[in-house]
């Protein structure tokens, strides 16, 4: 399967990633080489097998449903460019 | 042309833990922005959710209360977007093996027809955070308090034919959750959300039309609005030859129409994929067992025990059963009252569910406990009062004046049972009316009725009507 340079534009927009144009011929290629990879996969006959949703032949463990947690706001927005009024500021976003 | 209506909807139920559903923090509503949202929440590198037992048991009473297949294996996904008030750029969410799938619920749409309308899924997710837009020198600013909160997204299908049934089924899985104590149901403060898909087809047409997704309408009144005015909009664009486009449109509650979300739809691609941070949820029959003995007692079976036992009509019972707290203060009453059902019934959904409306109560902030009232209905039914007095009884327990027995009393409201007084209060209104005594001789009997009145008002309401009825009769025809 052989991708065109609009569904690498469609891709890199999903991913929110800048890419430059003159890469769009390579990166069509790599993504291209991936997905032939793994179509190999469809050749395998997966009749019958369950479909796997985790590597580890394990159970999820459950908490119980107690507050552990202390606010930690201060130390957290340390890390954060903008705070204000207890809030993170980010570039407007508009629905 | 004919249209028939399609509607299904998805509600979001914001499961009552008292921590989040992959972490420690608090779910409480209203703390200082940012004070409840831990490392998880924040999405930090190097953290790793743990799911809530509570979460899980609440998912499952859900899905034994709705008549659904509860999933001995289901799997938590990513949901990938992107947006400020959701760190990690994915919400974790189930995707092709939900918790609880495959059931339904019946709605009553008046006092004699009852639809099923089928539930597909209802599976958990966590809530992200809240953006605040204004004020902050142009830019956006973010509380993730929420983010990390337990939801139970309730999907239906498309079973519902007008926005009457759509409210129907969201007003019975909103008192469903509140009977299950697993949502506070409160819709101001977004517990309780609804997005509706809304589509019209040509009656007789088995192909759904094209639909719309109308998004977070946040009380009953507005999804019958939103809804109402979609099915108007999408019918004129059909008529008018266009074609309805499948999008995203908002409600505005102040111009009461509906909107495109976005200019430039572009299709969603959220791209699902197992979560590896998070195993299979595996839920065995012994804790389906322990989750069916925790059940209450449901709407529907109490509104049945409410027409056995109390002889209800279905309608009674099912504003009684509306909520449980409703429910829980008619039981009292009747209890109180020595078992009069019928009566409990009434003077609860009149007199008081008057009174409590416009006082703008709830049941639980009533002014007369159950058991006052209860007591009141006794003395109705004993003889001491006339069901007239009790009404000023009650206005009496209602501005708190004592009990119906120290009020009745007190104000000398006892009835007046005796033949002797009543028969000389008759014997006097007759002597006092000799041209309506001749009306009624000659065989205008509705001239009885105003001698009834006559010894009522003598009486100042006083005297039994029933007995007062009798005797009259026997008086009139000497």
């Amino acid at each position: 399967m052989a991708l065109e340079a609009q569904e690498v534009e469609r891709i890199a927009h999903l991913a929110r990633l800048g890419i430059d144009p003159d890469d769009i011929p390579d990166y069509a290629r790599n993504l291209s080489d991936i997905l032939a990879f793994v179509e190999l996969l469809n050749s395998v006959d997966t009749c019958g097998v369950e479909p796997l949703a985790h590597p580890l032949e394990a159970v999820q463990r459950l908490r119980p449903d107690v507050v552990t947690e202390a606010d930690e706001r201060e130390n957290f927005q340390s890390n954060a460019p903008l705070t204000e009024a207890g809030l993170y500021l980010v570039p407007k976003v508009i629905e | 042309m004919d249209w028939e209506t399609v509607i299904g909807l998805e509600i979001h139920a914001q499961l009552a833990t008292r921590s989040k559903i992959f972490s420690g923090a608090s779910t409480r509503y209203g703390a200082e922005p940012n004070t409840q949202a831990c490392a998880v929440d924040l999405g930090l590198p190097g953290v790793l959710p743990v799911l809530n037992e509570e979460v899980v048991r609440m998912a499952v009473k859900f899905g034994l209360a709705t008549h659904s297949t509860v999933a001995p294996r289901s799997v938590f996904a990513r949901k990938n977007y992107f947006y400020p008030d959701l760190p990690k750029g994915y919400q974790i969410s189930q995707y092709e093996l939900p918790i609880v799938h495959d059931g339904y619920l019946d709605i009553e749409l008046d006092e004699d027809t009852v639809k099923r309308i089928g539930i597909t899924r209802a599976h958990l997710e966590e809530d992200a955070g809240k953006s605040l837009h204004e004020d902050f020198h142009g830019m956006t600013g973010i509380d993730l308090n929420r983010a990390g909160t337990p939801l139970l997204e309730i999907v239906s299908e498309p079973d519902m034919r007008s926005a009457k049934e759509a409210i129907a089924y969201m007003k019975k899985i909103h008192s469903l959750v509140r009977y299950l104590g697993i949502c506070d149901g409160n819709m101001q403060e977004g517990s309780f959300r609804c997005d509706a898909n809304v589509s019209v087809r040509p009656k007789g047409q088995e192909a759904f039309g094209t639909r719309t997704e109308l998004k977070n309408i946040n009380s009953f009144r507005f999804v019958e609005q939103a809804i109402n005015y979609e099915v108007e909009r999408q019918i004129a664009v059909l008529e008018s030859g266009g074609t309805v486009v499948q999008e995203t449109r908002l409600f505005d509650a102040d111009r009461h129409e509906t909107r495109p979300m976005r200019t430039k739809e572009e299709a969603n691609d959220y791209r699902y994929f197992p979560d590896p941070d998070l195993l299979p949820v595996e839920i065995d029959q012994a804790f389906i067992a322990e989750v069916t003995l925790s059940l209450p007692e449901l709407p529907d079976v109490k509104k049945q025990r409410f027409m056995d036992d109390f002889g209800l009509s279905a309608y009674d019972a099912g504003v009684l059963t509306a909520t449980r707290e409703l429910g829980d203060y008619f039981e009292t009453v009747v209890e109180s009252s020595g078992g009069q059902g019928k009566l409990s019934a009434n003077w609860v959904m009149g007199e008081l569910s008057g009174a409590l409306n416009k006082a703008g109560l709830e049941i639980d902030a009533s002014p007369v406990s159950a058991g006052a009232l209860g007591g009141m209905l006794r003395r109705i039914e004993d003889g001491t009062i006339s069901g007239k007095i009790a009404k000023q009884v009650f206005e009496a327990l209602w501005a708190g004046e004592g009990t119906a027995d120290e009020i009745i009393e007190s104000q000398g409201l006892k009835q007046i049972t005796d033949s002797s007084a009543i028969e000389g209060i008759i014997r006097e209104v007759l002597e006092n009316s000799p041209t309506q005594v001749e009306q009624y001789r000659n065989g205008q009997e509705k001239v009885f009725g105003y001698f009834v009145g006559q010894v009522m008002k003598a009486t100042q309401g006083k005297a039994n009507p029933k007995q007062v009825n009798e005797l009259l009769k026997k008086m009139i025809n000497d």
